[in-house]
């Protein structure tokens, strides 16, 4: 007995099709785990089960829930489908809810709208259940709580319990923990699988992460623009994958570049004793206004040629250690040595050691100019410079970092919006390299990429430090990524350093608390799978 | 809540310390002495010396500044150099002509653009949206008083519903007076209902693309469930900051309607004010106008508090 159906399903917006030739299918109880990258329609397979689509999407095929045809359903059937029998759980939960109602109007909400004839204070008690059932228990979380004054893996919580609250026979979950540290990812991913148990209900579960699913789902599908490529049990599906895709995917999640370790060399960045501090907003008109240390007594070094990893969770301290080594923001103690100069001088920043470094950060559309060409994007760094280059000198400069992040000369005339998100971030790294830098900072330069495009920028990043001789600062929550590609880890945490040293030592033998529960909660692909993919991909 | 109000009313009091001091500085150095201008250019030295004098004009700024700003506190404006009457008598004649003016020219702009920009919004690309879009375009574009001018011509003189301008007064009755205060405040509110409406539209846009608008909606709510319980409250921020900033203009900056109607309003007797040198006067409605500014503020502060919890935590 199946709970919902998908048959051959195809979707299209305006002329353009989305989706073509979609089956699956989840049965009660049962966890399916949709996984593909950017673009290959794995959400708007869900969004097309509650019909939340786009004014100009048509649907062709069939999708029945519980012998109910979906795609035949008036409006007003479907409102009462959605909360009802089909709860749905997004991405992002820092925006997923109102932020001008509290936590109880919005989980009540669901029972109101299903049963008008429940009372408000009854509607507000099997809120109350809802949210317990989801962990949040009632004297750390009252009903009168806002959004704003939970975290992130709290307000998913919230927005479980809502999907929950009328107990539906199917949830989707469309990336629940995609922006989310590790450790509360796994949390949360528990939380799933034992209301999936409790409820008996379906699970279509949508994400990105091969890993994240490998030992939650019973039944995976691969998606690959708009179709399915691969499906099968999970048990099986990891050991005897066929399709070249799912390889490709598979062994672009592992990735390893391929890179030597660096020499013994000197050190090239020295920080010592740094304490960064936030002024609090002022209380009184006239109290001296608290501090917030963000950064606590942080001394590492990095030597010439090396990768050095920084890992931690939102909210301790590795954007802002990120913002003082670039010399963005005034530091309140300790030292910062680049290649044997200090960073902060008495006139401010110090341009000569300023300029030997560079940064690329996470967002590859947000970090550029819109209305700027490439060719003046990547060149913004030139202002570091006592001569910048000029005519052909300036031509030839762009085309050389264009060239060396695998990009042609032409694409210095377009804008940034018609490149892909990977484009984008070779274009960052393009920018970074312009001025010859000795130090790379990758703030979360790889997070926001799909696994293929991701495995593609680390083997480029591998190259041009081998090419270059760049040091790197990799800084992530993803601990897989910083595996593969550092020499040597930093473990952060509440703005202090808990554990360095060797990135594989650190991995195989933690030895802090904190990282033992880091790398136990982030998600691994199952062991056994075929060794040959190599080859194969 | 309670320590968000109280912030914002110590902010208020300082912006009016703060109001008061520049007022009265920038009103100082205005060059023109009202004694000698009182007088014409004839006068004697002794007689504008004596003048002076009896105006309190030859203390110091300190004392003057305190005497002033005491007397305000207590209702006291003083008394005008040209004509001899109290202030606060002067004021309060036109108060009751500016300010129903105001509130009625501000609830016909709300009544007008809240629904159209709201429709507009919902309908994005229709025939009502277009509609609405190319007539507030016009109605921004349109100066009010020759705006106001055709419905004189229309209104008055062919279809002889409302008189051409002037006031009867509040003994007249309310409907009468009303009455008076009707093609006034069309006028007034045209280019402010523009606005609002727009405002309106681009903020319900913008709210209902929001997240949790798709959540509202994946609970079950239908599409005009989730744009009023979702979407509106949300969307209303931006809108009241809007309505506080025009509040404070339809005060005062109706001066050209008021002369177009015929009102004595606030506008036209800070016009006369300046133009005499009265500046006691000239301080005066100044100040009464800023305070009103910043009591529409914090009105509006307040506002913002009810429709975001986020802002009651006094961070400001």
């Amino acid at each position: 007995m199946t709970l919902l159906t998908i048959e051959n399903l195809s979707m299209k917006i305006g002329a353009v099709e989305i989706l073509h030739d979609v089956s699956m299918s989840v049965a009660p109880g049962e966890i399916l785990g949709v996984i593909g990258e950017s673009g290959s329609g794995k959400s708007m397979t869900a969004f097309s089960v509650m019909q939340l689509l786009p004014d100009a999407a048509t649907c062709t095929g069939a999708i029945t829930l519980a012998s109910t045809d979906i795609l035949a359903a008036s409006e007003s059937d479907l409102c009462t489908i959605r909360g009802n029998d089909v709860g749905m759980v997004f991405q992002e939960p820092m925006t997923a809810l109102n932020p001008v109602k509290n936590i109880g109007d919005q989980v009540a909400e669901t029972i109101r709208i299903h049963e008008p004839g429940v009372s408000k204070a009854e509607a507000l008690a099997r809120a109350r259940e809802a949210l317990d059932r989801c962990e949040l228990p009632e004297d750390r979380f009252p009903l009168t709580r806002y959004p704003h004054e939970m975290s992130g893996g709290q307000r998913q919580r919230v927005v479980i319990a809502m999907a929950i609250a009328r107990h539906p026979k199917l949830l989707i979950a469309d990336e629940p923990t995609t922006a989310l540290d590790v450790t509360t990812q796994a949390e949360i991913l528990t939380l799933l699988k034992r209301l999936v148990t409790e409820d008996n209900m379906g699970l279509m579960m949508i994400t990105h992460d091969l890993a994240v699913v490998s030992d939650m789902a019973d039944h995976i599908v691969i998606m690959k623009d708009g179709e399915v490529v691969e499906e099968g049990p999970a048990a099986t599906l990891y050991k005897d994958m066929q399709h070249p895709y799912t390889k490709a995917l598979f062994e672009a999640s592992s990735h390893q570049p391929d890179r030597n370790a660096p020499l013994k060399s000197p050190p090239l960045l020295q920080v010592k004793g740094l304490i960064r501090d936030y002024t609090l907003p002022r209380e009184k008109l006239l109290k001296a206004p608290g501090k917030f240390r963000a950064v606590n007594d942080v001394s590492f070094e990095i030597r010439r040629g090396e990768s050095l990893g920084l890992v931690g969770e939102s909210g301790c301290g590795k954007s802002t250690l990120t913002r003082a080594i670039l010399g963005l923001e005034a530091i309140q103690d300790g030292e910062i040595i680049l290649d044997g100069a200090p960073l902060f001088t008495e006139g401010g920043v110090n341009p000569m050691a300023r300029r030997k470094m560079q940064v690329v950060f996470q967002d590859p559309y947000g970090s550029f100019n819109p209305r700027w060409k490439v060719a003046r994007l990547i060149t913004e760094p030139f202002h570091l410079l006592d001569n910048p280059p000029t005519g052909l000198a300036f031509e030839t400069a762009v085309d050389q970092a264009l060239i060396s992040v695998g990009l042609t000369p032409d694409d210095k005339h377009k804008y940034i919006h018609e490149f892909s998100g990977g484009q984008r971030q070779r274009i960052a790294i393009a920018r970074a390299l312009i001025t010859r830098p000795d130090l790379i900072i990758l703030d979360e330069a790889v997070s926001a990429l799909d696994v293929s495009v991701r495995a593609q920028v680390l083997d480029l990043l591998a190259e041009l430090s081998e090419k270059h001789g760049l040091t790197y600062l990799f800084i992530s929550h993803d601990l897989s990524v910083v595996r593969t590609i550092t020499d040597r880890v930093l473990v952060m945490k509440a703005g202090e350093i808990v554990e360095k040293g060797e990135t594989e030592s650190v991995f195989d033998t933690p030895q802090h608390p904190y990282t033992k529960a880091l790398i136990a909660a982030a998600p691994r692909l199952p062991d056994d799978s075929p060794a040959d993919i190599k080859e194969t991909a | 809540m309670f320590r968000y109000i109280l912030k914002r009313l110590q902010a208020l009091v300082i912006s009016l310390i703060i109001a008061s001091l520049v007022i009265f500085a920038a009103v100082e150095v205005v060059p023109g002495d009202p004694a000698s201008f009182m007088l014409g250019i004839n006068a004697q030295e002794d007689t504008i010396m004596a003048l002076r004098e009896q105006l309190g004009l030859n203390v110091s700024l300190w004392e003057r500044y305190f005497t002033w700003v005491t007397g305000m506190v207590q209702g006291d404006f003083g008394t005008s150099y040209t004509y001899r009457t109290p202030v606060s008598d002067m004021i309060a004649e036109r108060m009751v002509i500016s300010l129903p003016l105001a509130l009625y020219a501000l609830t016909l702009s709300t009544l007008i653009a809240f629904p159209a920009g709201i429709i507009a919004a919902t309908r994005r690309g229709s025939v009502a949206d277009v509609s609405v879009m190319g007539v507030t375009q016009l109605g921004v574009a349109i100066p009010n008083f020759w705006f106001a001018m055709l419905m004189v011509v229309v209104f008055a003189i062919n279809l002889g519903w409302f008189s051409a301008g002037g006031f009867p007064g509040w003994d007249a009755g309310f409907f009468a007076a009303m009455k008076a205060l009707t093609l006034p405040a069309i006028a007034l509110a045209l280019p402010q209902a523009s606005i609002l409406a727009r405002v309106m539209r681009s903020s319900l846009l913008d709210t209902l693309s929001e997240d949790y608008i798709r959540t509202a909606r994946a609970k079950g709510l239908t599409r005009r469930q989730a744009l009023w319980r979702h979407a509106l409250r949300n969307a209303l921020i931006p809108v009241l900051t809007i309505i506080g900033l025009q509040f404070a203009f339809l005060l005062a900056g109706g001066i050209i309607i008021e002369k177009v109607f015929f009102l004595p309003g606030l506008g036209q007797l800070i016009f006369q004010a300046i133009t005499q040198r009265d500046l006691i006067v000239v301080e005066s409605v100044v100040m009464l106008l800023v305070f009103a500014v910043i009591l529409v503020n914090f009105a509006v502060d307040l506002a913002y508090g009810i429709a975001d919890p986020r802002l009651r935590r006094a961070r400001t």
